[in-house]
């Protein structure tokens, strides 16, 4: 046994380009898989771990008090596969004020907020956790949710509601945290009369669980059984644990197929390298191998040499790839911590341990599988090796390579990978792998860039914002404020006196809630041609009068709405119907959101005045002359004019171009390094033609070029071969991360490939190859002739 | 011409890292159109001197001066334009290319030189008629007998027209009839004026072919005898 690990590690050493191949390849795959593992678990585990904690709601199904009783919606616990059920409870929509008035600046207001009346924040669905002080039991008690956006949300803050009958005042007792996002607020049942419109009927609300809502076509089905079981019409809309889950998942769900997919490509390259190498350390030692049976060895210990001389290498890929992902899953992890409150910001144990043990298991197979040939060998054929004749198939090759009309090294070269069809076919693969791995990667980056500018819709030169500083990147206002009153008039004289303007539009938001939709809606509203803000219509168009809407893709999904129809926003009380024309790409929020023109609220509330108003100058026309005179005007309104800069990346994107940058680089360093494998068992075999050709006067360069030429055809083929595998990927993947996230990306989102960028990939192949042969190319260059001729 | 020197070996010293020196001070002239035997026991430093003729090593003390070339100072692209030039090689083993037929084996010294297609597929033919093997041109080198194989790679040495054919145990690996054939065809070629340097341990080959005699021992000249090859 002691001889078998001396063949082991004399093994290593000696090859130490195979070694190093086989390593790296075990770091990519295992770094790949444990950032793709993790993030799957983790996009998974807290949503779900509380969900079921909290025998979260798979529906919550929001009813109309007029055309329901509540006896009725008790029954309809029992519809067909509802397993549990809570309610009914009574709710009601208000708009409340801060209490204290010190806490919010002037002018802005606390969004609206959907209360329900509960006595206990228990019970057999949506078991509530109570995080600070108690629950709501007497009059004049208010528990908040930890999803309620308000500055307000501290236990002893009061709330007021003026527009209310007898301008009811409520104390915060409490925070918690309901995973089905039920409710904004809970207070005693009681409570709810008080905080109902006078002429509103209020509501009540459903929670079920039911056997099978694993998907989204099941919670239709279930929300059929719900309808079926409840008077006609009185449903009023309802929310799904899915889009919930989806909303609290969106950046983690933007990662795991991007993640999957190349975690898939990692460690589909690492099983082709691991093979690689070791058959082609099987098939250059057959020598040795038909020596070391000679000797005495079995062929199971043949084969397990060869495999301890692929582990060896791989073990320490494994261990170093395992640390390289879980130092990147950290970063990104931890923004996942973030959203679900907790505090575990490390790779789940049993991801390392899984990916680790498979890692090892598979390089462990692939070695076997590729060693096996190495224990079949007849000792007596293993050392007659160099004198058997070879195939006629490089003869052919030589001899249609001969004919072209190229310098005789390069002829040469040409014809070498069709002598050894096999190891070409292996190096082919690693080349198809990298350079599909490029194109995969380009194309991310491109799609994400695409979704960055979608998000930023960033179209205008000069901006105007109405209050304070402009707001973040990749926001238009913050949400639920209302800006400072400032006439809009003035606003716009100035701006369309000003010589310079081609168009500009403005823009306001107000905070309404939809039927059935979590949380509440807020809705942009736009003064003048908006319909170059930039926003990208992924189907559908933009709106062109009141009462029409585009909203983004998540709206759609919540609401179960289709372009054409129409949606109901509750705005002050006031029901205001909205059409939906169009879909936007909008993965800016979390929160749903409607864009519409300004007149389509005037029925609820005055037409909002635009916080921020956005201007396209003329071309030719000086930015900063133009802003300065227009500041004269507006100046003295106490705002200003500025050049729009709305910039910002989000750190989800900066992460994923970072992990496309990383992830791209190693496989395809891993994929020249399978070249560089192949070209130096090559130039080893090909040692005393080498020789030879040397001796007639071939030159240091001309061996160059005949190595290099060696891996040409081989280079563009895999290219050729890559370049569609990377597309369709490409093309697999962004609807799908698209899907996992709630988005849909439009084609122009996905056809993001130039026809220069497309060239230039076709060609990565070659560039790959020719990478991977240049050392070995040095190598044989410099290789002693004498050395090389002595060898037979 | 045959008293113009093409080569000339100065104080040649080659050391390897451990062992004795393969060559130890040897200086030795040779001139045009004479056929030199080396001769020597194994190990005697007869390749290590005709590799550092061909440039294929460098000695480490001294100077080799071939044609008019001071072959030692050549960088490794030089010294390979060097054997373009001026060096044809046969060995022992005939180290032909198994991929190309006999044609293209002959080719390839002209190709890397970069001689003209047409001009240097006439000078295939010509070589291959003048050695007997015309009608093996198309086939494979793995076809032919040790002495058809030798001759091929006579032809392929002489392909450039070199001014200086050099053989590393040219008959080491062939039968007595075969080694009889390429002794006729060294002979024949010497007889045409072709400078040839052989290095062998078979005295017949020298006896047959060489017009001088070098002996070698550990390293250095032990006799440099003139001979008439017995024709
Ligand atoms: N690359 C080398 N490294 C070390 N020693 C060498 C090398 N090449 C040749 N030698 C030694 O130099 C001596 C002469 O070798 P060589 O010229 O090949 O002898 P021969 O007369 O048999 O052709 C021998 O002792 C040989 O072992
Ligand atoms: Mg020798």
């Amino acid at each position: 046994m002691s001889g078998l690990g001396k063949v082991v590690r004399s093994g290593v050493r000696r090859r130490k380009v195979q070694t190093l191949v086989t390593g790296l390849a075990a770091t990519m795959a295992v770094t790949a898989s444990v950032l793709g593992g993790s993030l799957l678990v983790a996009s998974n585990g807290p949503f779900d771990q509380a969900f079921s904690r909290q025998h979260g709601a798979h529906l919550t199904a929001q009813f109309d008090a007029g055309r329901t009783a509540a006896a009725q919606l008790s029954a309809s616990g029992h519809a067909a596969g509802v397993t549990a059920a809570s309610g009914p409870f009574r709710t009601a929509t208000v708009n409340p004020h801060d209490g204290s008035d010190a806490e919010l600046p002037a002018g802005m207001s606390l969004p609206p907020m959907t209360a329900v009346g509960r006595a206990d924040p228990g019970g057999p669905v949506d078991d509530i956790t109570l995080l600070q002080g108690t629950w709501a039991s007497s009059p004049g008690q208010v528990v908040l949710s930890t999803t309620y956006d308000s500055p307000v949300k501290r236990v002893g803050a009061t709330l007021r509601f003026p527009d209310l009958p007898g301008q009811p005042t409520l104390t915060v007792v409490g925070l918690a945290r309901s995973v089905s996002q039920t409710a904004d607020a809970w207070v005693t049942p009681s409570e709810i009369a008080s905080l109902t419109a006078p002429g509103t009927t209020g509501g009540y609300q459903m929670l079920y669980r039911f056997a099978t809502a694993g998907t989204a076509a099941q919670v239709t089905a279930d929300r059929a059984a719900v309808t079926a079981a409840t008077p006609t019409g009185a449903l009023a809309g309802v929310q799904s644990w899915l889009n919930t889950k989806q909303g609290t998942d969106r950046n983690t769900a933007l990662f795991v197929p991007f993640l999957i997919a190349f975690g898939l490509l990692g460690v589909l390259m690492s099983v082709l390298i691991v093979g690689n190498v070791v058959a082609g350390a099987v098939g250059t030692g057959t020598r040795r191998i038909g020596i070391l049976k000679a000797l005495g060895f079995t062929p199971a210990q043949v084969v397990r040499s060869y495999m301890g001389q692929a582990l060896i290498p791989a073990a320490v890929g494994t261990a170093i790839g395992a640390v390289a992902g879980n130092a990147l899953a950290i970063p990104v992890l931890s923004t996942t911590a973030q959203v679900y409150g907790t505090t575990t910001a490390g790779v789940a144990p049993w991801v390392d341990v899984a990916v680790i043990a498979g890692a090892l298991g598979l390089v462990t197979l692939t070695a076997w599988a590729a060693a096996l040939r190495a224990g079949r060998l007849r000792t007596v054929d293993a050392l007659a090796v160099g004198r058997t004749p070879r195939t006629g198939r490089g003869q052919r090759a030589a001899r249609l390579t001969a004919r072209l009309p190229l310098p005789r090294p390069v002829s040469l070269g040409l014809a070498h990978p069709f002598a050894r069809p096999a190891r070409t076919a292996g190096m082919l693969a690693a080349i198809a792998f990298g350079a599909a791995a490029a194109t995969f990667a380009i194309g991310m980056g491109s799609s994400l860039s695409w979704a960055q500018t979608a998000k930023n819709h960033d179209t205008a030169d000069v901006a105007i914002h109405t209050f304070g500083p402009p707001p973040g990147p990749g926001q238009r206002g913050p949400s639920a404020v209302t800006p400072v009153t400032i006439d809009p008039s003035a606003v716009t004289t100035a701006i369309t006196a000003q010589s310079g303007t081609l168009k500009y539009y403005g823009t306001a938001n107000t905070d309404v809630t939809v039927a059935g939709v979590s949380g509440s809606t807020t809705v942009f509203t736009f003064t003048g041609d908006s319909s170059w803000a930039g926003y990208k219509v992924v189907s559908g168009r933009w709106f062109r009068r009141p009462g029409e809407a585009v909203v983004p893709s998540t709206f759609m999904t919540a609401t179960a709405a289709h372009i054409g129809d129409t949606a109901t926003l509750e705005d002050h009380g006031k029901a205001i119907r909205i059409r939906i024309v169009g879909e936007v790409f909008d993965p800016h929020t979390q929160t749903n959101e409607v864009l519409t023109d300004a007149a389509t609220l005037t029925a609820a509330e005055p037409a909002p005045h635009p916080a921020s108003y956005y201007i396209k100058v003329k071309a030719g026309t000086n930015l900063g002359a133009y802003i300065n005179t227009l500041n004269t005007t507006l100046t003295p309104l106490g705002i200003s004019a500025e050049t729009d800069q709305v910039h910002g990346t989000s750190d989800v994107i900066l992460a994923l171009d970072a992990l496309t940058a990383i992830l791209t680089l190693m496989l395809v360093a891993v994929a020249g390094l399978g070249v560089l494998n192949t070209v130096v068992l090559e130039t080893r075999e090909r040692v005393r033609e080498i020789g030879v050709a040397k001796a007639l006067g071939m030159t240091p360069s001309q061996t160059v070029w005949m190595v290099l030429a060696s891996v040409v055809i081989v280079g563009l083929i895999g290219g050729a071969i890559g370049l569609p595998a990377g597309l369709a990927l490409h093309a697999v993947t962004v609807p799908a991360m698209g899907h996992s996230a709630g988005l849909n990306f439009p084609a122009a989102a996905i056809n993001v490939y130039p026809a220069s960028e497309l060239i230039a990939l076709g060609l990565g192949g070659l560039l790959i190859a020719v990478l991977g042969a240049l050392m070995p190319a040095g190598w044989a260059a410099r290789a002693r002739t004498v050395t090389a001729l002595r060898t037979e | 011409m045959m008293t113009t020197p093409v080569i000339e070996l100065s104080g040649v010293s080659r050391r390897y890292e451990e062992g004795p020196a393969a060559l130890d001070d040897v200086s030795l002239t040779v001139k045009g159109g004479e056929s030199v035997a080396i001769l020597g026991p194994s190990g005697s430093g007869k390749s290590t001197m005709l590799n550092l003729i061909a440039g294929l090593d460098r000695p480490s003390a001294g100077t080799v001066t071939v044609d008019g070339v001071r072959v030692d100072r050549l960088g490794e692209s030089g010294s390979a334009r060097y054997r373009r030039a001026k060096i044809g090689m046969i060995f022992q083993f005939f180290n032909l290319l198994d991929d190309l037929t006999v044609s293209d084996n002959v080719l390839l010294p002209a190709e890397m030189a970069g001689m003209a297609r047409g001009e240097a597929r006439r000078r295939v033919a010509e070589l291959l008629d003048a050695l007997g093997i015309a009608r093996h041109a198309r086939a494979y080198p793995g076809r032919l007998s040790g002495g058809e194989r030798q001759r091929v790679a006579v032809a392929r040495a002489l392909m450039n027209r070199p001014p200086l054919l050099l053989a590393d145990e040219p008959t080491g690996a062939l039968d007595s009839a075969s080694g009889q054939d390429v002794k006729a065809l060294l002979n024949d070629l010497n007889a045409d004026g072709q400078t040839i340097v052989m290095v062998t341990h078979d005295l017949t080959l020298a006896q047959a072919c060489a017009t001088r005699t070098v002996s070698i021992v550990d390293g250095r000249i032990a006799a440099d005898i003139r001979t008439e090859a017995t024709r």
